[in-house]
Formats: structure tokens, C-alpha cells, sequence
């Protein structure tokens, strides 16, 4: 039974795991074959970088990440301070639920309803190029908003009631007492919450497919464009480079989040 | 001891909690934004899917999906094929993982979550490099001297893309909820005098409903919308619902019908999403995994 499971797992994550290394091997193949690995070379990268527009994609990419996760970030938080304190149990619940829309309507329903938006404003106060940076960066922190509020929302339950209160029996403003105490009993699930936005924002394809103008083009749409017509090796070597960036993110995020953890079970073994 | 201190009628009471605290208009600037770019998009939707072209009210393009119905059948059949793959394949990977020695959990946990954060699209494509006609397998068969295998342009490679790109989606939710199973129910079953299998097929199986629930609505969704999947790994030959919806909001005279298609794909979907969340009970916060 045990062996058998091993080979299994082996079997799935073998499967999951050799498309995306043969990428890799082939982004450095000195050939344009996928096939045939003729002889290792640094050829695809070189031709990736003496491109102009890798360049400019990939600062649109940081640039619309940073700013919408930021944006969702700062939304978010306040909504989740907002909504822990509701009383009225119906307005909270229709809240939440049109908070979940964007995570449960599948992305290209998203993509094409912003889209109509977009279009409908945009020739009824006469512009002539309805989808520029700002339309996407609406619609990326939009879609990034539910994931920042759902990470916050669970801290601010977990934490102690009291905190606030005891804050403002000692003089502090409202306002204060969020700043001083409150925000450093959430501020792991803040972190979180944007980082899993600006990962998400870095990822997107399809909402940005609908929503992009034509001077606007993130590294997805890139990778999009650049196998319209045929695939090359310097799209390999784009993915490679994306693939790579995104592993660092995600061990960084599960290395902060180790350090927490350990930084914690340190203090309460200190406390008792 | 004379007391001064008059006493304030009650309706000049000032409750300090109940003054309309900060942390009530908190919220407002989301829920602004939400009316603005959650629900209005939507109704813009409907406008387009029951209006023509100038804006005058029609049925035309909800008539008109009549002739997409192949397309929605054959979108809804495939999603449903690749779920139910992913099924098959994602429990018993799920309970592998969950049985799997505590120590080397976090890293199995980490190799499935990594294929989540990859682009899906950079993921299809490593997909298409190995099944292409100058791909790796295709290769291997013509150096063996079995010859050149079509594999792209297949019903069956547009479903192994699905797979192969969702099935993290699957095993990520019932593995979450069969780790947090408590060990001695297994056991009390066994004291009952159950089997191996009974004891999994009457404990462990219904308590992991949840997360099947929620692992087949985050297979099943992305699936029925894809269009680049079906647009690589399809060689061209296979229209699914993505594909068309986006053939639509290529040309503005066809946006009308691309929004009724839409609708339609999304209220079905959601449909969908509320008779799954009936069979489980737990609701809150059940599909939000990442």
C-alpha cells in the first residue's frame, strides 16, 4: 500500500512537473527544435534581452502589480475592518457575496464585463482609446480585492476584542488605537493579502486580455502575442525567466511566513 | 456629601460606541467600488446580451445562441470529463499526501503549489512543446520507427491540458480537509469491526465531501471557460465556449451576442456553483484556497 502510493504521487507530480522542465532544457537549446537538443546555449536569452519591448513589458508587469496590489491593499484592509464590525447580519452576508463575485465568475466573464464598461463610459464621454494602463489597473485591483480581504478578515476575528477597547480607555482616538495596536495584531494577514494580490496581478492573462489597450502590454500578453503565429525558443526563455520569478516569490512568502511561525512559538514558549 | 453633578436626560447621552464609528464607513470605499466594477459590469452585460448593436432592446442574440448549442455542449461535456479526471486523479493524491509522513508533508504540499502559480498560459505551452508534431514524444516515436502520432488538434489533448493545468485546484481542498480529520474516528470505525475500505468509504470519504465540493467548482469553472487551452492544445479545430466569447469581442458589432453568451455560460455556472455548495455544508470560506 505504502509503495504503491509512493509510485503514484511520483507518478502525478512526475507528469505535472516534466512539461514544465523540458521548457527550461529547451530555452537553452541552441537549435529552434523542441525535439532535438542539439547543444546548450545562451542564444534565446540573448535575443530575448536585445528586444526592447521584453523590457517594457516586464516594467508594465512590476508597475501594474505594485500599484493594484497596493491599491487592493489599502481598500481591502479598511473593508475588512469595516465589515468585521457590521451588526446588521444581511447587509454583511450581500457584502461578502458581492465581494466573492470575482473569485467564483470565471475570469474571462470578468475580463468581458469590465470590458463593456469600459467601452459604454469611454464612448459616452467621447474618448477615442477606451482601454489604456488605467483601465487595467482598475480592473486588476478589482479582482485582487476579495483575496486581500480575505486574509485579513480571519486575523481580525482571531484577535483579542479587548485590544481595541483597552486602547481607547486609555485615550486613544479611534483612529489612533487602529494605527497603534490594532494594525500590528492584522498586519500578517495584511502582508499576505497583498502579496497574494501582487502575485495575482503578476499572473493574470485573460482579465488582462479584455481590458488592455494596445500601449499598455504585460509579460502574459506578451507570452500570448509572441505564440500567435508560431512558438520560439525566446518565448521559452521568457517563461523560464517568469517561471523562476514567481519561485522566488512563493519562497519568500513561505519563508516569511515560517519566520513568523517560529518568532511566535518563541514567544509563548518565553511567556510560559 | 452634596452631589452637583446633574443628571443628563437620556436622549443627551452621548454612548461613545455608539456613535457611527470610524470603522463602520470603513468599508464604504469598497463597497463603492464594488457597485461601481463588480455589479455594474455585470449589468452592462445583460444590457449588451438583450440589446442590438444602436442600443434598441432585443431578444435576437438570446435567439441567436441557438446556434452555439453544439458549443455549449461540447464545452460542458469536456469541463465535466476533465473534473471528473481530476476527481479520480486528485482524491487518492490528496489522501496519499495526507497519510504521508508529517515531516515530508510541507514539501509535497509545496510541489502542488507550485504548478498553481505558475501562469497557466506558460503551462500550456510547455504542454504544447512536448505533444507537438516536432515535440519531444513525437520525436522519441519517430526515432523508435512507430512514426509521427497527431496528438494536437485531439479531444483528447484539450482535455489533458485541462487536467493537467487544474488538477492542483482539486487536490489542494480535499487534501486541506482530510488533514484536519481526526485520526480516532479511523479508529473507532476499526473498533466497530469495519474494513480498511469501509472505514474510508463511511468516515473519511463523507467528511471530505467539502473539499470535493469546492475542488470540483475551482476544476469545473476555469474549465468551462478556458479559450487558450482549447486554442493551443485544440490545433485550431476545437470551439469551446471561450474560444467563442472571445471570436465575439474581437469585432464591436458582435458584442451583443458575445454578452449573451456570457450570461448564459455565467448563470449556468453559478446554478451550478449553488446546487454543489447544497451537498456541503460548510460554506464559509470552504473554496478559498490558494
Amino acid at each position: 500500500m505504502k509503495t504503491l502510493s509512493r509510485i503514484f504521487m511520483i507518478l502525478v507530480f512526475g507528469i505535472l512537473y516534466i512539461p514544465m522542465l523540458v521548457l527550461v532544457l529547451y530555452s537553452f537549446n541552441s537549435s529552434k527544435s523542441t525535439g532535438n537538443f542539439t547543444g546548450f546555449s545562451f542564444k534565446w536569452y540573448i535575443e530575448l534581452f536585445s528586444a526592447p519591448q521584453t523590457f517594457t513589458a516586464l516594467r508594465n508587469t512590476l508597475i501594474l502589480a505594485a500599484f493594484s496590489a497596493i491599491i487592493a491593499t489599502i481598500i481591502g484592509t479598511m473593508a475588512a475592518v469595516g465589515i468585521n464590525k457590521m451588526k446588521n447580519k444581511y447587509i454583511k452576508a450581500s457584502v461578502m457575496s458581492v465581494t466573492n463575485v470575482p473569485m467564483m465568475n470565471p475570469d474571462i466573464v470578468t475580463g468581458i464585463s469590465m470590458m463593456l464598461l469600459f467601452v459604454f463610459v469611454g464612448s459616452l464621454i467621447g474618448l477615442s482609446e477606451y482601454l489604456s494602463f488605467w483601465t487595467m489597473l482598475i480592473a486588476h485591483t478589482t479582482f485582487n480585492l476579495p483575496y486581500v480581504i480575505l486574509s485579513v478578515l480571519p486575523k481580525l476575528r482571531q484577535m483579542d476584542k479587548h485590544l481595541p477597547e483597552a486602547a481607547l480607555d486609555l485615550g486613544c482616538t479611534p483612529l489612533q488605537a487602529f494605527f497603534k495596536v490594532e494594525i500590528h495584531a492584522i498586519l500578517p494577514g495584511i502582508i499576505t493579502g497583498m502579496m497574494m494580490a501582487f502575485t495575482l496581478s503578476l499572473d493574470d492573462f485573460v482579465i488582462s486580455f479584455f481590458t488592455s489597450g494596445s500601449d499598455f502590454v504585460t509579460l502574459p500578453l506578451l507570452i500570448y502575442s509572441m505564440t500567435k503565429k508560431e512558438v520560439t525558443p525566446d518565448m521559452y526563455a521568457l517563461s523560464t525567466l517568469v517561471m523562476v520569478a514567481i519561485l522566488i516569490l512563493m519562497l519568500a512568502t513561505n519563508l516569511r511566513g515560517e519566520k513568523h511561525r517560529d518568532k511566535l512559538k518563541k514567544r509563548i514558549k518565553e511567556n510560559v | 456629601m452634596n452631589c452637583n453633578v446633574k443628571e443628563i436626560p437620556p436622549e443627551k447621552r452621548v454612548n461613545k460606541l455608539k456613535k457611527p464609528s470610524l470603522a463602520s464607513i470603513a468599508a464604504y470605499p469598497h463597497i463603492v467600488w464594488s457597485v461601481m466594477f463588480i455589479i455594474a459590469p455585470l449589468l452592462f452585460v445583460c444590457y449588451y446580451a438583450f440589446t442590438d448593436s444602436e442600443g434598441h432592446f432585443t431578444f435576437s442574440n438570446i435567439q441567436a445562441l441557438s446556434t452555439h448549442t453544439n458549443t455549449f455542449l461540447l464545452s460542458i461535456s469536456f469541463s465535466l470529463i476533465a473534473t471528473a479526471i481530476c476527481l479520480f486523479i486528485g482524491y487518492p493524491l490528496a489522501f496519499a499526501i495526507s497519510k504521508a509522513p508529517k515531516k515530508r508533508q510541507p514539501l509535497l504540499l509545496m510541489l502542488l503549489m507550485l504548478p498553481m502559480w505558475m501562469n497557466l498560459l506558460i503551462r500550456t505551452y510547455s504542454l504544447m512543446a512536448i505533444l507537438d508534431d516536432g515535440g519531444m514524444i513525437n520525436t522519441f516515436l519517430k526515432n523508435i520507427g512507430i512514426g509521427e502520432l497527431n496528438i494536437i488538434g485531439t479531444s483528447g489533448a484539450v482535455i489533458f491540458g485541462m487536467v493537467y493545468d487544474f488538477l492542483p485546484y482539486m487536490v489542494l481542498p480535499i487534501y486541506s480537509v482530510m488533514s484536519k480529520q481526526d485520526e480516532k474516528l479511523i479508529e473507532a470505525a476499526y473498533d466497530l469491526g469495519c474494513h480498511r475500505m469501509q472505514a474510508h468509504l463511511k468516515v473519511t470519504l463523507p467528511l471530505s465531501v467539502p473539499g470535493i465540493v469546492s475542488g470540483i467548482t475551482m476544476v469545473f469553472v476555469p474549465s468551462i471557460s478556458t479559450f487558450y487551452i482549447s486554442q493551443k492544445l485544440g490545433g485550431g479545430t476545437i470551439f469551446l465556449l471561450g474560444d467563442t466569447i472571445e471570436m465575439q469581442f474581437q469585432n464591436k458589432s458582435t458584442y451583443n451576442v458575445g454578452a449573451a453568451i456570457s450570461l448564459v455560460m455565467m448563470i449556468l455556472i453559478l446554478i451550478s456553483i449553488a446546487v454543489m455548495n447544497k451537498f456541503s455544508d460548510n460554506d464559509e470560506e470552504g473554496g478559498i484556497i490558494i
